[in-house]
């Protein structure tokens, strides 16, 4: 089986400061890392190729020329081979213009690999954007089934059998190859690189692919290829003035809360 | 342009319609107010009725069902494709859906198909009465940045909203709107990602996070795992459901599916009393929204108290058990 994955090189959110002063985001220093979402999805495609060492696991990325590490790190844990799909038409693109770009990419790949892709493992969502729309547009852009979260998967015959989370509590899907899954938290964390797989990830030739690379019309690429626009960003406001109890004994400023709560009708 | 009118799709499960439907039918509201356009509840269901009269009493002017029983389970393959044709019929100007899992499958899937703007999990919503556009504000970067988003040149402007931002508006059941069937069919042979087997969580392993109207959530500042039940019993107490931080479900001390924040579930209960959890970003963009939080940390530094309405500076083991107690007296 071929399994592509969709990466994306993201700052580590846990490590974002507001600078107190101008009061936006300090993303210098911040530390980039492959989006968490699609760790799990990476991983969950190596354990697939875990049980059957004929399963090809590539993974695609669209980002920066900087976005290169984050691919070589997806090849210290498992995958063979990685694409970064770079260029600046690309740029400012929302996720109806990212979705695009990456699903052309995909014929690429395919072409320049001698395969066919039969699923496609996307995370949820990014923890930057937070969208979790880029897996299911690109879905619909290739004309192929989607099923969302996805906790499990494996190949049954030519169907792809998912697990997937609801609020409900869980659905077994199936979808006809090929097809394409977004992955949220599994039961399983993602592998570690040993030393000996980060040295020959760092050696490994990342291949490059651009608007003449593939088959796209430039005039869905980019900004000047998105229906949404972003009008301005704040940081959001989070003091709300509370009110800190420090009694002297917890009895104390457990009464004090509980008045509190009670005057303001909370319980 | 000729696209007019403010749908709100009303999501449903086996008929019963789900609480984020009927939320947002207050806000498109008034949207739809701004610029004098009615408000439309549309349904895609196996049977449409409870929703439909569930959308009339919340104030819809018109409800547009699609029937049958390719609907009866969600199923991206068969949903899709009414929606799409539904707004190409009808042409709204703008549509909401809920944030859920139901609508972030089927809303990108949907906008991608038309070539349309969507923008993910609004918090806030607004319309320019000028031009008639939606500014959808949104949170990024895990709650640590705002922004507001414009579809400027493509219709219907779509967004998914968050559950439980908006409330409920008042009920009316004498209100009455006309509804229009649209006849509107997805053959088998179009079902490409098929349902096979429904595992609804039962018992004990139910979390139901999004719908509780109090969460008390423990994180790792509670010490021990065995201090979850110090959680639960106040929990117990106060009518609430347990919720967790990551640090907490990373360490073993609880299942996921108790997790509140980026990497589990988004609440916004009337009442959340944070246990020994700092407030990591991710946690707050989980939880920020709730109607009143109440910290409970010894850290009097901690992030979790500028976010808090009421903080307690204290000790987790002294400080739960005294609050159970008074919260038990309350009640009885």
């Amino acid at each position: 089986m071929n399994i592509l994955v969709c990466i994306k090189q993201v700052p580590d959110t846990t490590e974002i400061k507001i600078d107190p002063v101008t009061n936006t985001l300090i993303r210098e220093g911040v530390p980039s890392i492959v989006n968490t979402f699609d760790q799990y999805a990476l991983e969950m495609a190596v354990q697939i190729k875990d049980k059957d060492p004929d399963t090809k696991v590539i993974v695609a990325s669209m980002g920066p020329p900087q976005a290169e590490v984050a691919i070589k790190t997806c090849l210290s844990v498992g995958a063979d081979k990685g694409y970064l799909i770079c260029g600046r038409e690309f740029a400012g693109a929302d996720t109806l213009s990212t979705s695009y770009i990456i699903s052309r990419s995909v014929e690429a790949i395919e072409k320049l690999e001698g395969i066919k892709f039969d699923a496609i493992f996307c995370g949820k969502q990014a923890i930057d954007g937070d969208t979790a729309q880029v897996g299911p547009e690109m879905a619909e852009h290739l004309g192929i089934p989607q099923i969302t979260y996805a906790i499990e998967a494996e190949f049954v015959e030519n169907k792809l059998r998912v697990k997937r989370e609801t609020e409900d509590g869980y659905e077994i899907r199936e979808a006809a190859c090929p097809c394409l899954i977004t992955v949220t938290k599994p039961a399983f964390e993602p592998r570690y690189a040993t030393v000996k797989s980060k040295m020959a990830a760092n050696r490994a030739k990342i291949p490059m692919l651009g608007v003449a690379d593939m088959d796209i019309d430039v005039e869905r690429c980019g900004l000047k290829g998105s229906a949404t626009k972003v009008k301005k960003t704040f940081v959001p406001v989070r003091n709300k003035n509370g009110i800190k109890i420090k009694e002297e004994t917890p009895e104390e400023s457990v009464a004090k809360l509980v008045e509190l709560l009670t005057g303001a009708g909370v319980i | 342009m000729d696209n007019k009118n403010l749908w709100v799709y009303i999501e449903q499960s086996y008929g019963e319609p789900k609480s984020v439907g009927l939320e947002l039918l207050g806000p498109g509201r008034m949207l739809a107010d701004k610029v004098g356009e009615k408000l439309v509840a549309v349904i895609i269901a196996g049977d449409a009725s409870k929703a439909a009269a569930a959308a009339i009493a919340y104030g819809a002017d018109e409800v547009i069902t699609c029937e049958g029983p390719e609907y009866e389970d969600y199923n991206t393959d068969a949903y899709a494709p009414a929606l799409e044709a539904l707004i190409q019929e009808f042409k709204p100007s703008v549509m909401l859906i809920g944030a859920t899992s139901h609508g972030r499958d089927l809303g990108p899937r949907v906008a991608c198909h038309l070539k349309t703007g969507l923008t993910a999990d609004c918090t806030s919503l607004d319309r320019d009465v000028e031009t008639g556009k939606v500014q959808w504000t949104r949170p990024a970067f895990g709650g640590n940045l705002m922004a507001t988003i414009e579809c400027p040149n493509d219709f219907p402007q779509i967004g998914t909203v968050r559950p439980g931002v908006f409330k409920k508006g008042a009920k009316d059941e004498s209100r009455t709107a006309p509804i229009t069937k649209f006849d509107f069919h997805v053959s088998e042979d179009q079902i490409h990602a098929k349902l096979i087997e429904r595992i609804v969580d039962a018992g004990a392993e139910l979390v139901k996070l999004e719908d509780a109207d109090i969460i008390c959530s423990g994180g790792r500042g509670l010490g021990k795992p065995e201090n979850f039940s110090l959680v639960q019993a106040l929990a117990d107490a106060i009518g609430g459901v347990v919720g967790s931080s990551r640090a907490a479900v990373d360490a073993g001390w609880i299942s996921h599916a108790h997790q509140v924040g980026q990497t589990g579930k988004t609440v916004a209960p009337k009442l959340y009393i944070a246990c020994g959890i700092s407030g990591a970003i991710q946690h707050l963009a989980g939880m920020s929204g709730s109607d009143c939080i109440v910290a409970i940390n010894k850290d009097p530094d901690a992030p979790i108290f500028e976010v808090a309405n009421y903080g307690i500076v204290g000790d987790i083991n002294t400080v739960l058990p005294a609050l159970t107690e008074a919260i038990k007296k309350l009640k009885a």
